[in-house]
């Protein structure tokens, strides 16, 4: 029987009083939404945080809209309710693509898109698709709301640009004509953890691609992306044999490692593959 | 901490730690045995429950995290004597060997059945597979939720 360790609880009923909650109890306390990473690690004991503030009452951090030129993601956003907006997968299909394979539907019911962001695994979906879709994360600490550029939110595994004494409220998406957009993943067997995913985010502006994005999930890139291959596609035509070369670059400069999942010359592998596939899909989608 | 969740429709106040998860909640305060207890790692799905009407792995749920909500178990089902149409459609259907997975996929169905009333194949297989059966009995489970679809798109005419 897994049991986590003792805790306080206390439950937040507005941002402002989660922000004075995290305060008070410190760097020990841990924000909790979905709870589906952090409660399976306080059950095995690889987490014990003092105290866990509850965010599941703040309606406010749930919305899901269109405003202006953004998709405005809230951080309580379930990822069962991001796959069933259309207003977000038919602007953004990579959505749809990466929420189908992210776990299952009654995990997807409970766990939350800023939980997503937050736990910042290197094998999390979400942190690629945000990355190539270049979002901005919103946070707020006691001072009023600051914004971060999605590259900048992941520092490290588990770590991210959020404060102790800060929340992530909300992802904002720009939005722009001319965009296409795909995930692909390859799982060892349905809902599991990625053994390698690749996002792409094309926009073409008169026959040649205006912008790319390149989003990796657990190859070891670097702020979940591949600066390098979005550099090579920018101002070439879609073509598979770009895509094909962007999928080469990409490979060449994550750092996949040997674990449970597979060898690391295979990772390397997919990461070129995917890339090219999410590509080509993305450019199919356009 | 004292909380109060309604279960099944019937409010339950008790002092429990924060710690407690909802499945062991469920279980052993309330004494409702008919939510199981697997994997505890929100694999296997048997312990899922509805949480305001939403499946969800009680095992990954604190019990504090249901105060204030409504909870629905299998026990939750069968209204006044009589069972709902998905547990029917499990003894017609022959959807269960061994049982343990049953009130989770009991529950996942219900809620399959209230948002798409006449599912196909592919959506029912899509809403069960965050759950497994040990006895590898899907296509039985299959049939008995398609069995329940209809008979409610029966009842319905």
């Amino acid at each position: 029987m897994q049991v986590p360790a003792k805790f306080a609880y206390e439950r937040a009923d507005s941002v402002p009083h989660a922000l004075e909650l995290l305060e008070r109890y410190g760097p020990e306390a841990r924000v909790v939404a979905g709870g589906h990473s952090l409660i399976p690690m306080m059950k095995l004991r690889l987490a014990q945080p003092e105290a866990l503030i509850d965010i599941n009452g703040l309606t406010e951090l749930g919305r899901l809209a269109v405003e202006d030129d953004e998709l405005v993601i809230g951080a309580l956003v379930r990822h069962a309710e991001l796959l069933a907006s259309t207003i977000a997968t038919d602007l953004f299909p990579i959505f749809r693509d990466a929420e189908r394979v992210i776990a299952d539907p009654i995990v997807r019911n409970r766990g939350t898109i800023g939980g997503s962001l937050c736990q910042a695994d290197p094998s999390e979906d979400l942190s690629a698709v945000f990355s190539a879709l270049r979002a901005t994360a919103v946070i707020q600490g006691r001072n009023g709301t600051r914004t971060v550029p999605i590259r900048d939110f992941h520092q490290g595994p588990y770590e991210t640009a959020v404060e102790p004494d800060e929340l992530l409220v909300r992802l904002r998406v720009p939005i722009s004509s001319g965009t296409g957009s795909a995930y692909v993943k390859v799982e060892r067997r349905v809902g599991d953890w990625p053994v390698a995913a690749a996002g792409a985010v094309l926009r073409v502006e008169d026959g040649v691609i205006a912008q790319a994005g390149v989003g990796l999930t657990a190859v070891g890139a670097e702020h979940f992306c591949a600066p390098e291959a979005e550099t090579y596609l920018a101002g070439r035509p879609p073509s598979p044999e770009a895509f094909a070369a962007a999928g080469r670059i990409a490979a060449e400069h994550c750092e996949p490692h040997t674990d449970q999942r597979g060898p690391a010359d295979y990772k390397r592998h997919l990461a070129a593959e995917l890339t090219r596939r999410a590509l080509a899909a993305a450019a199919e989608r356009i | 901490m004292r909380i109060t969740v309604s279960v099944n429709g019937q409010p339950h106040t008790r002092d429990v730690e924060p710690r407690l998860l909802l499945v062991h909640f469920l279980r052993d305060e309330l004494g409702l045995t008919g939510t199981h207890w697997g994997c505890d790692t929100s694999n296997c799905g048997v312990c899922t429950v509805q949480l305001d009407g939403v499946p969800v792995k009680s095992c990954t749920v604190l019990a504090v995290m249901a105060d204030g909500h409504e909870v629905t178990t299998v026990e939750g089902l069968e209204r006044d004597g009589e069972l709902d149409a998905v547990q029917k459609g499990f003894v017609e259907c022959h959807g269960l060997q061994c049982g343990f997975c049953t009130p989770g996929m009991l529950l996942t169905a219900r809620r399959l059945l209230d948002t798409v009333p006449d599912p196909d194949e592919g959506q029912i297989r899509e809403a069960i597979s965050g759950q497994l059966c040990r006895c590898t009995g899907y296509e039985n489970i299959v049939r008995s939720i398609r069995w329940a679809a209809a008979a409610e798109g029966e009842a319905r005419r």
